[in-house]
């Protein structure tokens, strides 16, 4: 049992708490990059990289650390919120789901573990805990921001799968990944922007008439 | 021993939590040994019944006392091995536990004060989270250990067991302090001390009882935390020497240090909301699920 996996899996499995239970949305964003980082450093320390896939780690390092959550704060800055109010299940239903699901990613962790070359079980485990707490975040959650989070919390499980599972040739696929979430991100606080200019709300459930419809049309019928 | 060490120390360390907390307040303190000189003051008086009452809120006190006083005799000191032990004994911990929380609550709910009903609610509500928080942790140290009583756990710790299972260890370690604090109704969990009923979660269901029963309650409470704070040295400070006098010495001293990092907390950190406590418990709870999801033997969920 190496003592870096137990310490990563640790951290990793409290940070997953932390973004199921807290609504402020800025640590919850600190904890998302605090994540990836973590990761990125654990994809470092257990194997033995050559320059490519150093890199590759390195740039994870950086844009999941850095690039990444600078976008998000600066896209809630410009939408000015600060929390999650009333998410679709409570904050207490959602550590209790994220319990549920730690185990059952340490069930089917172990199933997996079995069947494939790995010798860190525990890193699956708690790379499909991460996945099903983004999937969770994206279901449970009202606000497109948190939403965004939770495709960036996903993410950061599979590159945990990535790191446990396969070795070198996948980097190059995490590559591909990273640079897709790099756009969608991207692209998500452009988006926000806008919808929040032009609809003053980006709670999904309203994003039905704009602002600029006449108050007439508005409450009347489509037609 | 631990059995007669609580009976002889537990008071003594009442007074080191209460001194810890006036002098960081920058008071002077009551004795040491005040909470002695306290229970022998109430075991003297006559006891004062509500005439709404029967013989559940007389019998409470009683029945809780002796939950504790068996859960003591479970209860291993150091690498000395408990009064009695069989397997499975930290199950039995658990509900003598719930036995006593029960009492408790029952005679609370016997005076029909509203207040009582009220502290009784939440003591049960938050005695769930609690009782799992308990269970899991003992369950993940049984793993860790592979003992199956709490003796054979506190056998097989030593300083081996935590290079080897580090993290599944201190992450029990930290659960216990939680539960520690809350099931001995402290802050940040509910706060000892306070003269507001209503933001009373323990210390409320203990208004009626007078006399000679309020110093049995009294002393179950000091034994509790003994207990708990037992349990917590016995984890994080498995000294081993093979001389009994000195792994003794080392955890007596070991539960004084605990009185005193709890007088700190408390002196540090403000009450929580009442609404936060069930989530502070979860998140007890989960630290409770990790260190057995982390166990390395494999443990119980694989």
């Amino acid at each position: 049992m190496n003592p870096i996996v137990v310490a990563a899996v640790s951290l990793l499995a409290l940070i997953n708490f932390r973004l199921l239970g807290g609504s402020r949305l800025v640590p919850i964003i600190h904890g998302a990059a605090l994540q990836g980082a973590l990761l990125a450093l654990v994809g470092i320390a257990l194997r033995e990289l050559d320059t490519a896939e150093t890199a590759l780690a390195v740039g994870t390092f950086l844009v999941k650390g850095f690039v990444l959550p600078t976008l998000l704060l600066r896209a809630l800055r410009q939408v000015e919120i600060r929390r999650e109010i009333e998410p679709l299940v409570g904050y207490n239903v959602s550590l209790l789901v994220g319990a549920a699901a730690l185990a059952i990613a340490a069930m089917l962790g172990g199933r997996i573990a079995e069947i494939t070359t790995t010798h860190e079980p525990l890193m699956i485990t708690i790379s499909l805990f991460t996945m099903s707490t983004g999937l969770f975040l994206i279901v449970a959650r009202r606000k497109a921001v948190t939403q965004a989070l939770g495709y960036l919390i996903f993410e950061n499980g599979i590159y945990g799968l990535g790191i446990a599972v396969a070795s070198g040739e996948p980097l190059l696929v995490e590559a591909g990944i990273l640079l897709d979430l790099f756009v969608a991100v991207f692209v998500m606080g452009i988006i926000i922007f806008h919808i929040q200019h032009d609809f003053s709300h980006i709670d999904i459930d309203r994003l039905v008439v704009p602002d600029e419809v006449p108050e007439t049309v508005r409450e009347g019928d489509p037609s | 021993m631990e059995f007669v060490l609580a009976l002889l120390f537990a008071p003594l360390l009442a007074g080191i939590i209460r001194r810890t907390k006036a002098r960081v307040a920058g008071r002077k303190g009551p004795p040491l040994l005040q909470a002695y000189l306290d229970l022998r003051k109430l075991a003297s008086r006559a006891s004062v019944y509500s005439s709404t009452t029967t013989w559940v809120f007389r019998l409470g006190p009683l029945i809780t006392l002796s939950a504790v006083l068996v859960a003591l005799a479970l209860t291993p000191a150091g690498s000395m091995a408990a009064l009695i032990s069989f397997r499975g004994d930290f199950l039995l911990i658990v509900y003598l536990l719930a036995a006593a929380r029960f009492a408790t609550a029952l005679a609370a709910l016997d005076t029909g004060s509203a207040f009582e009903g009220m502290g009784a609610s939440r003591e049960m509500a938050f005695g769930v989270l609690a009782e799992l928080a308990l269970l899991l942790s003992l369950a993940s140290l049984v793993g860790v250990t592979h003992a199956e009583s709490l003796s054979g756990i506190a056998q097989n710790l030593g300083v081996a067991t935590w290079e080897s299972s580090a993290g599944p260890l201190g992450l029990v370690a930290a659960a216990f302090f939680g539960i520690l604090l809350i099931e001995n109704a402290r802050i940040p969990f509910d706060d000892p001390t306070t003269h507001l009923e209503l933001t009373m979660i323990h210390e409320v269901m203990v208004l009626d009882h007078s006399g000679p029963e309020l110093a049995v309650i009294e002393l179950a409470s000091m034994l509790k935390y003994w207990l708990f704070a037992g349990l917590l040295v016995t984890l994080v400070l498995p000294v081993h020497t093979g001389v009994a006098g000195v792994d003794l010495l080392a955890h007596g001293v070991g539960i004084m240090v605990v009185g005193l990092v709890t007088g700190l907390v408390e002196s540090m950190m403000a009450r929580l909301s009442l609404l936060r406590v069930p989530q502070m418990l979860l998140a007890i709870v989960l630290l409770a699920l990790l260190s057995m999801v982390l166990n390395p033997a494999g443990g119980i969920l694989y």
